[in-house]
């Protein structure tokens, strides 16, 4: 079974503007500058969204994975576990990094291709 | 296309395919350009750069066999005249800081760059010497004739199939060529560390001021000591009006850590050492990809009969701790694939022993000769106690040395040492032992 949300806007080529800068750190407290929250990190970044899924995630196969490692380290945060021990996966906020599918100890549980030609994530600085 | 057979075989619609524009690819297809051959380089973004991001320097001596005087034409953003490099503790940091204005003038030493306008850039080069540059277009598979030899690629364009007598993979960290070869193992998280980086912008005046830099000039940092639980490193350098900051973490390690990988650049970035620099930062651009550490001792077979690999694609970051280069290494490798390629095809031989000389060409130049060299260094720089004891153990023993004790004399310098080890839980026989090591390592 495939399970995706989508979320944001389905096509992305101009990213949103910069994001502001957090307040300035109080006395005692770490000083901590361009923190932003995920969903503004993640509208820093350009994407021409594809209709197809590059990734698709058998959650019949992550039922039975007890480490979850792709939840903690997909740098885009694109998995999620769900209540009935699934992940709900979204595709198009992707960096096309790769670190879900070398990490992911299931055979099968995740099949990764790269986004059709001219699609997926525009790097403006990189 | 037709298909016009020869030999009872498909003819090759071009001499070669090169699959991806990075720095590796766009080499490659620069030299089989120059020597006559037509070449077809495939990128799957939308321009070359646009899926490519990296951790601080391009260092472009190797520049000087494509373009003189490249320098005056590169989209540079500052010129690296400072390196320093930063172990870190949570409270204490130890930078040794070097600079010199050599590095500032022609024919410089490195410089930081955006990608997606470097790799533009290096991309017309190989489309000015005559080769075909394709965008939006993904290699999807490999193409084989009748005796099963690799005779081109398939590609996600409608009609897609690109017949080439000889396909080099420069398609990067997660080359599927590679895989659908048996060259690279389809999975391996242990010899991978991804690398997530944040681009913040400041003023052109506070980076120069901040940095003590002027004009052009630029500063890289290298950080140990910043990733907590998972071996890794760190690092900030400057360009025009941004700084990018990031951190490079053992993708074995990522995964059981629990600690989502933006967590651990925002702690390098709220560090005491590395707060200051970023104050009234705004983010511009965050990003994530994978870097292949192996080295060495985990480089694929480099080719095979009818393909070459080169670049990320071949593990050709060098990840040896004092030296972090990549971008150098895949135009370097995409040059030798280029020219051995064109060598093989002159000489009608295309199969693995026709291609062998790929391999000699790079044993003879920087690029395999320095990962030889240097292939105990990934292991020794992601070790235990490189990772989490000798950064406490440098800080701790500096900071006895230079914290007044009177009125007490001071302490000698073997008895900080001693305590300083205590502290740190290292053993003065391992300390000597690995003391050994990185001598060889780095000889």
């Amino acid at each position: 079974m495939i399970l995706r949300r989508r979320r944001g806007a389905a096509t992305i080529d101009a990213p949103a503007a910069p994001a502001a800068a957090t307040a300035p750190a109080r006395s005692g407290t770490p000083e901590r500058w361009g923190e932003v929250s995920f969903e503004d990190r993640m509208a820093t970044v350009g994407f021409r969204v594809s209709e197809r899924a590059h990734i698709v995630v058998d959650s019949d196969v992550c039922r039975s994975c007890t480490t979850r490692e792709c939840v903690t380290a997909c740098p885009a945060n694109l998995f999620a576990p769900t209540a009935d021990g699934g992940i709900l996966f979204n595709y198009e906020q992707c960096f096309e990094c790769g670190t879900c599918y070398q990490i992911c100890n299931r055979e099968g549980a995740i099949t990764w291709t790269y986004p059709d030609g001219g699609h997926g994530v525009i790097f403006r600085h990189g | 296309m037709a298909d016009p057979r020869v030999n009872g075989r498909a003819a090759a619609e071009v001499d070669a395919v090169v699959v991806g524009a990075g720095p590796a690819g766009s080499a490659a297809a620069w030299a089989l350009a120059r020597a006559g051959k037509s070449v077809v380089l495939l990128e799957r973004g939308p321009f070359p750069g646009s899926k490519n991001l990296y951790g601080g320097v391009v260092y472009g001596r190797i520049l000087d066999e494509i373009v003189p005087r490249w320098w005056e034409e590169v989209p540079v953003q500052r010129w690296v005249v400072r390196r320093s490099t930063m172990v870190m503790t949570a409270t204490q940091a130890l930078t040794v800081d070097f600079r010199t204005q050599a590095w500032g003038r022609p024919p410089y030493n490195g410089m930081t760059v955006y990608r997606a306008d470097f790799d533009r850039w290096l991309a017309g080069k190989a489309v000015e010497a005559g080769a075909t540059l394709v965008t939006s277009t993904v290699a999807t598979g490999l193409l084989r004739d009748e005796a099963g030899r690799i005779a081109g690629v398939r590609t996600d364009r409608p009609d897609g199939d690109l017949r080439a007598r000889i396909v080099i993979a420069c398609d990067g960290v997660n080359s599927f060529l590679a895989k659908e070869a048996r060259l690279l193992p389809r999975t391996s998280p242990e010899h991978l560390t991804l690398g997530v980086k944040e681009v913040l912008a400041l003023p052109r005046e506070v980076i120069d001021e901040r940095f003590g830099l002027r004009g052009d000039e630029g500063l890289d940092i290298e950080i140990l000591g910043c990733t907590g639980d998972i071996p890794g490193g760190g690092f900030l350098y400057t360009n025009g009006d941004t700084v990018s900051v990031g951190v490079v973490l053992s993708l074995a390690h990522l995964g059981k850590a629990g600690k989502r990988p933006e967590e651990v650049l925002a702690g390098l970035k709220a560090h005491p050492a590395i707060a200051p620099y970023l104050r009234g930062a705004t983010l511009k651009e965050y990003g994530a990809h994978l870097i292949p550490e192996g080295g060495y001792n985990h480089m694929p077979a480099l080719y095979t009969d009818g393909m070459l690999v080169a670049g990320d694609a071949a593990g050709m970051c060098l990840a040896a701790g004092i030296w972090l280069e990549g971008v150098n290494f895949a135009i370097g490798s995409g040059l030798a694939a280029g020219r051995a390629a064109a060598k093989a095809l002159d000489a009608g031989d295309l199969s693995a022993s026709g291609l062998s000389v790929y391999q000699r060409e790079l044993e003879k130049g920087f690029v395999l000769a320095n990962h030889k060299r240097l292939r105990g260094a990934p292991d020794l720089v992601l070790s235990e106690r490189v990772q989490r004891r000798y950064p406490g153990l440098v800080a701790d023993l500096v900071e006895g040395m230079f914290t007044v004790t009177d009125p007490k004399p001071k302490p000698g310098l073997l008895a900080l040492l001693k305590r300083a080890a205590r502290r740190n839980d290292v053993k003065l026989r391992h300390l000597l032992a690995d003391g050994l090591r990185g001598g060889r390592v780095f000889r």
